[in-house]
């Protein structure tokens, strides 16, 4: 790599040339003030809070966006530079909704922070402020634009990242605001309800709506038996809302915490994950054997299926019509459990804490219930979740470790490695080996789809059959992967597709870390090191495995695939216009 | 090919034809054909005079007789009298109108006098829908010369003596831009043209599109060939229906004669121009946000680097320039470029034209030699003042420029001696002010505009100039604050050095420059609640010198607010509270009883 000379700060630097100027200055230990920038997702400039002086250039210049070259003579901290940054602050806290008290983001707000650490103690341009109504009619997400900088990440992300594209900057000057399209709600557009705008809003113009109360009041009723499971992402990321390093498993605290809040019941969605595995492996052997729609795509991500509704019609025979494992585990606590426990279904009330918003939307499918009653009841988000810890007055971080409840808190590590990218893959690779080839391996990782990458391609020879795999992650690169399918471009047995980038480790709903920690290093990585950790310290790793998975085909369903199973653990979809006329 | 005994030129640029012109060319072609002189008189519709104050415009050949404010009744008169029996109508003539030798009478005409035409020589002469017109007078000989006769270093090279620089606002050195681009080695390069003349009052590229398309697209190929582009896209804004129109005929002319297309007068080389309407953002003049806005996205600019000429058009070296700089390549090409930097300043080289608005009698388009003074464009072609009020200053450069006082009227114009005097030259809007117009809130009119059309994209532009808006309004209220122009002055500092592009960088000028050569009027405002100008409507009051009022009741009779009363000989009374401060009475009073202070 060929490198350049430059000065910043006075100090001489050798860098490489194709980096910015904010990265050069990083390099050297020199922290330049960003809001707008996120690594690789929004580097427009935008915001000017980055700019810094370059000897020779007319104006300030934005450090994110302006490349390194020979020679260039930079200072971050001139007085000019210390001005500008300061009044451009300024002016836009003074159309900021400075409602600081009662925010989600405050103490995780990154212009809040942004003003502390630019020692801002007066707004001298105070005048008029925008005033938009607040859109909170999804059952995911709720924006409010009057807290919006427009910085444009959530743009970006939606657009470049996702090909979403439901959010844009709309109108001009100092009415300009994003909205969707004709000034509609998020509810009627073709969002996915993935949350990826909210996890990369740096204040709290974007959250997700918030479903604690209806959990309180649930744990409130006394005619209630409330029982709540958690998504294997959860447990790895939740510490962050406690201050716990990056990838931190808290399994076992998470799950005290649960008991502490008052749930009759504790259980672990990877319990039906395992189930899923059993009914997708079915179906996919089934598919291959007789000639069915192939490639079989997974159904576990339900941003993923509202994409594919809107998008791309022609591939929902394509889904496995299996629900997705909170929603299989909500039907079964309420036909299987019930009938176990001697209760009456409708008197149990399922929690479903996911790393996920569009879940929310998902639990409101009226085909998603039994017997008139929804699988879930309620869902809420990690960071829902850690704000009823915080509530109740629970000290997490010294919590000892609690175990899952049973009879179904018993589950694998293929479960667990749902909640990272390729992880339905290889947990269902280890399944379908063992009953195509009739015999049980030791090797149990497939390690070819594993990582971040957003298309992973993998082809394992199982009793002969060579079974072709992609991973797609990001609904970006799920678009990528199904055009060249439609295309004729490439051929699949079995292909897991999830809505955020990484997986469920990124969902929507999980903690939000600022730009300054995310921009340079990958929180995927860190939290998909966890799962991968969880899944090689459980004894049993395949979900053929699993006792309490055994005894339910044993006891209740039957076979994989059965009609019972169909009734109760499989679902159907439709297609969905993107813009109907009313 | 048919010989014509006289031309009659009809002016049909967008001033002319809202007054009628096509109507007097309706006219004009029935009385010739009942006069049976249709095969004797040809009719040519033409682009822009410039002298718009006096049109619609009428020129008749040989003479050279140069009709002003014709109006449709007036064309039996000049079709029985001049072309019938050859009498000139003297009384709809232009200039000395009772002049005995006509002959000259364009040349002769004062605001035609001191201007030297480049950019708009075929405008008023030509009809701007022939091709065969524009090839008449040397057009495609120069793209001729060009693919036949010079190298694309050779092209590059000759823009660079030339000393040609934009005309949309920068400045920046056209040659110096196309070598950029020639350098870079990729599949696809892209030439653009800025159409999208925004600033109010601007219409110079307006009249070369109407006037003389076929230059653009002459020059348009010409930067094609330099810097190894196939493709080119005309920006023009939707609010121009003539230009769009008149560029599409003549785009349509240039493929079926083989002057554009994919074999170019036979030579091989390949240029295909297409034309994208903006949709009124004042912004998509901004070269980053054009582009983003021709690629089909929200024209918001982009940070540079990269420039446009490395990274331009999805993400191809392109270049950009305006109606203007185009419109002078053709004729640099073929007289070279001695003799184009022999004309203008040391760094400012051939003419600027300019559309002159405001207190000034010829409103109008004139093109003049960089260097020229201010005065000169003012008095001797721009007519001088209306009214025999005084000058106060002009404003060059639009929303983005800078007012210049009296005390610099004899300042050379070009780009530096603007920037200089804290104004720009803009793409060459000039709009003058007389004793009566309040400083103050000149710029606060050029701020709304530029936050209204502000795209929003960041902060600076966003909220600091609405920020300096809300404060001028306070200002011209009357409810200026100690205090007030210093804060001013700290965010107009901060927007230059911070905002994203052009737009916001140079938004806070107009305040500026008028802070700098106006800032008693400020301070009257501010700490004495008074308009020296007498314009800010809340700190002025109407009132009735008894002593002087005749009791006449005309003032109450025009007062639409009904707040004036009185009665035979007691003097009428204006109720302060109700008065709506419109002026109405004071211009009726035949007694000059009423003033305002």
């Amino acid at each position: 790599m060929a490198t350049v000379n430059i000065t910043i700060d006075g100090k001489k630097l050798q860098v490489e040339n194709d980096i910015t100027i904010l990265e050069a200055a990083r390099q050297a230990n020199i922290k330049i003030p960003t809001l707008c920038f996120l690594k690789d997702i929004n580097e427009i400039g935008a915001c000017r809070m980055c700019l810094v002086e370059i000897k020779g250039a007319r104006a300030l210049q934005a450090s994110c966006v302006y490349p390194v070259a020979e020679g260039l003579d930079i200072y971050t901290q001139s007085p000019s530079v210390r001005e500008a940054r300061k009044v451009t602050l300024e002016l836009i806290l003074s159309n900021h909704d400075k409602k600081c008290l009662t925010c989600v983001r405050s103490k995780n707000c990154e212009l809040q922070t942004l003003a502390e650490e630019l020692n801002i103690n007066d707004i001298r341009f105070e005048g008029q402020s925008s005033n938009f109504p607040i859109d909170d009619l999804s059952p995911s997400i709720v924006r409010d634009p009057n807290k919006c900088i427009l910085c444009r990440r959530c743009v970006s992300v939606c657009k470049n990242v996702q090909t979403v594209s439901v959010i844009s900057a709309t109108e001009r000057g100092f009415g300009s605001t994003i909205s969707c399209a004709f000034d509609m709600s998020l509810a009627d557009v073709p969002c996915t309800m993935c949350g990826q705008c909210i996890t990369v809003c740096p204040v709290g113009a974007l959250r997700e709506k918030d479903d604690t109360e209806k959990v309180w009041k649930a744990l409130a009723n006394p005619d209630l038996h409330v029982v709540v499971q958690t998504a294997p992402a959860v447990r790895v990321a939740i510490g962050e809302e406690f201050g716990l390093p990056i990838g931190t498993r808290c399994t076992g605290k998470m799950v005290s915490a649960l008991s502490h809040l008052g749930f009759t019941k504790v259980f672990d969605t990877d319990t039906a994950a395992d189930l899923t595995i059993m009914e997708e492996g079915t179906e996919l052997l089934t598919r291959i054997k007789n000639g069915g729609k192939l490639p079989v795509i997974t159904s576990c991500s339900p941003g993923w299926i509202k994409f594919c509704e809107h998008n791309y019609p022609e591939f929902l025979d394509n889904l496995s019509s299996c629900k997705s494992p909170h929603e299989m585990f909500g039907a079964l606590l309420k036909t299987y459990y019930a009938e176990k426990m001697g209760l009456d279904a409708s008197k149990i009330f399922v929690v479903s804490v996911m790393p996920c918003t569009a879940k929310k939307f998902e639990a409101q499918r009226p085909e998603l219930s039994e017997n008139g009653l929804a699988d879930v009841d309620v869902v809420i988000t990690t960071r829902e979740l850690a704000r009823m810890i915080k509530e109740a007055g629970i000290d997490f971080n010294n919590l000892e470790d609690g175990q899952f409840d049973d009879p179904m808190g018993e589950a694998t590590g293929a479960a667990v490695i749902f909640g990272a990218t390729g992880g339905v893959m290889e947990a269902a690779l280890r399944t379908v080996a063992e009953v195509l080839e009739g015999k049980s391996f030791d090797n149990v990782e497939y390690t070819a789809v594993r990582g971040i990458e957003g298309i992973k391609e993998a082809t394992v020879e199982i009793a002969g059959i060579k079974i072709k795999a992609a991973v797609a992650s990001g609904l970006g690169n799920a678009r990528k992967l199904l055009d060249s399918i439609k295309a004729g471009e490439a051929q699949y047995h079995f292909v897991e597709i999830m809505a955020c980038p990484g997986g469920c480790v990124n969902g929507g709903g999980q903690p939000i870390q600022p730009s300054s920690v995310r921009s340079w290093m990958d929180l995927r990585v860190e939290r998909a090191k966890a799962i991968y950790e969880e899944d090689a310290s459980l004894p049993i790793r395949k979900s053929h495995e699993n006792p309490a998975v055994k005894e339910m085909y044993a006891k209740y369903f039957g076979e994989p695939g059965s009609h019972k199973a169909h009734e109760i653990l499989h679902t159907h979809y439709t297609a969905r216009e993107n813009y109907p006329e009313k | 090919m048919q010989l014509f005994r006289a031309h009659v030129l009809v002016c049909a640029g967008t001033g002319c034809t809202s007054s009628s012109s096509l109507k007097i060319m309706e006219e004009m072609e029935t009385l010739l054909s009942s006069n049976k002189l249709d095969n004797e008189v040809k009719i040519v519709k033409t682009g822009c005079f410039g002298l718009c104050a006096e049109g619609p415009i009428v020129v008749v050949y040989p003479e050279g007789a140069m009709y002003i404010r014709v109006s449709v009744s007036d064309v039996k008169e000049i079709v029985e009298e001049h072309l019938l029996k050859g009498r000139i109508v003297k009384r709809l003539l232009a200039g000395e109108k009772e002049a005995e030798d006509i002959s000259k009478s364009l040349e002769g005409v004062e605001f035609f006098k001191r201007q030297m035409r480049i950019v708009l020589r075929n405008c008023g002469r030509i009809n701007p829908e022939n091709i065969d017109e524009y090839i008449a007078f040397d057009g495609y000989k120069a793209l001729e010369k060009v693919l036949t006769e010079m190298t694309p270093e050779a092209v590059i090279d000759t823009m660079k003596k030339s000393g040609l620089r934009g005309r949309g606002g920068g400045g920046f050195p056209t040659g110096v831009k196309w070598g950029f681009a020639a350098k870079q080695v990729t599949d696809q390069k892209y030439v653009c043209c800025n159409a999208d003349e925004g600033d109010p009052g601007a219409f110079m590229d307006r009249s070369v599109l109407e006037g003389d398309p076929h230059s653009l697209l002459e020059a348009m190929s010409i930067a094609g060939y330099a810097i190894g582009a196939t493709e080119g896209f005309i920006y023009v804004r939707a609010e121009y229906p003539i230009a769009v129109k008149r560029l599409q005929i003549a785009i349509d002319q240039a493929k079926e004669y083989g002057l554009l297309g994919d074999n170019i007068l036979g030579t091989g080389f390949k240029f295909n121009l297409e034309i994208r309407l903006g949709a009124g953002a004042f912004v998509c003049g901004e070269e980053t946000a054009l582009m983003t806005s021709i690629e089909g996205h929200r024209g918001e600019p982009r940070p540079r680097p990269p420039f446009p000429a490395v990274k331009g058009l999805w993400q191809k070296p392109t270049i950009l320039n305006n109606v203007e700089t185009y419109a002078n390549v053709p004729v640099i090409i073929l007289k070279g470029a001695d003799w184009f930097s022999s004309i203008g300043t040391e760094k400012s080289k051939g003419t600027k034209v300019f559309a002159l608005g405001g207190k000034i009698n010829n409103t109008g388009l004139v093109e003049v030699p960089m260097g020229t003074t201010l005065r000169e464009v003012v008095y001797d072609i721009g007519g001088g003042i209306p009214n025999g009020k005084k000058f106060k200053a002009a404003q060059t450069g639009g929303p983005s420029g800078g007012c210049i006082p009296t005390s610099h009227l004899d300042t050379p114009i070009d780009y530096d001696s603007l920037i200089a005097l804290g104004s720009m030259m803009g793409s060459g809007g000039l709009i003058v002010m007389d004793e009566d117009n309040c400083m103050v809130d000149i710029a606060r009119f050029f701020l709304e505009f530029t936050v209204d059309e502000s795209c929003g994209k960041c902060p600076p532009c966003r909220i600091g100039t609405k920020r300096m808006l809300e404060i001028l309004e306070r200002i011209t209220q009357g409810k200026g604050e100690d205090g007030d122009i210093e804060k001013l002055e700290l965010l107009a500092k901060n927007i230059k050095a911070s905002a994203l592009c052009g737009l916001g960088q140079t938004a806070p000028n107009p305040v500026l420059s008028t802070l700098k050569y106006f800032r008693d009027e400020y301070e009257a405002h501010v700490y004495d609640k008074k308009c020296p100008a007498g314009v800010c409507k809340s700190m002025m009051k109407y009132s009735i010198d008894a002593s002087k009022c005749k009791s006449c009741g005309l003032c109450a009779k025009v007062c639409p607010a009904n707040c004036i009363s009185g009665e035979k000989k007691v003097p009428y009374i204006i109720d302060q509270a109700k008065c709506v401060k419109c002026g109405a009475c004071m211009g009726k009073c035949p007694f000059k009883a009423i003033s305002k202070r």
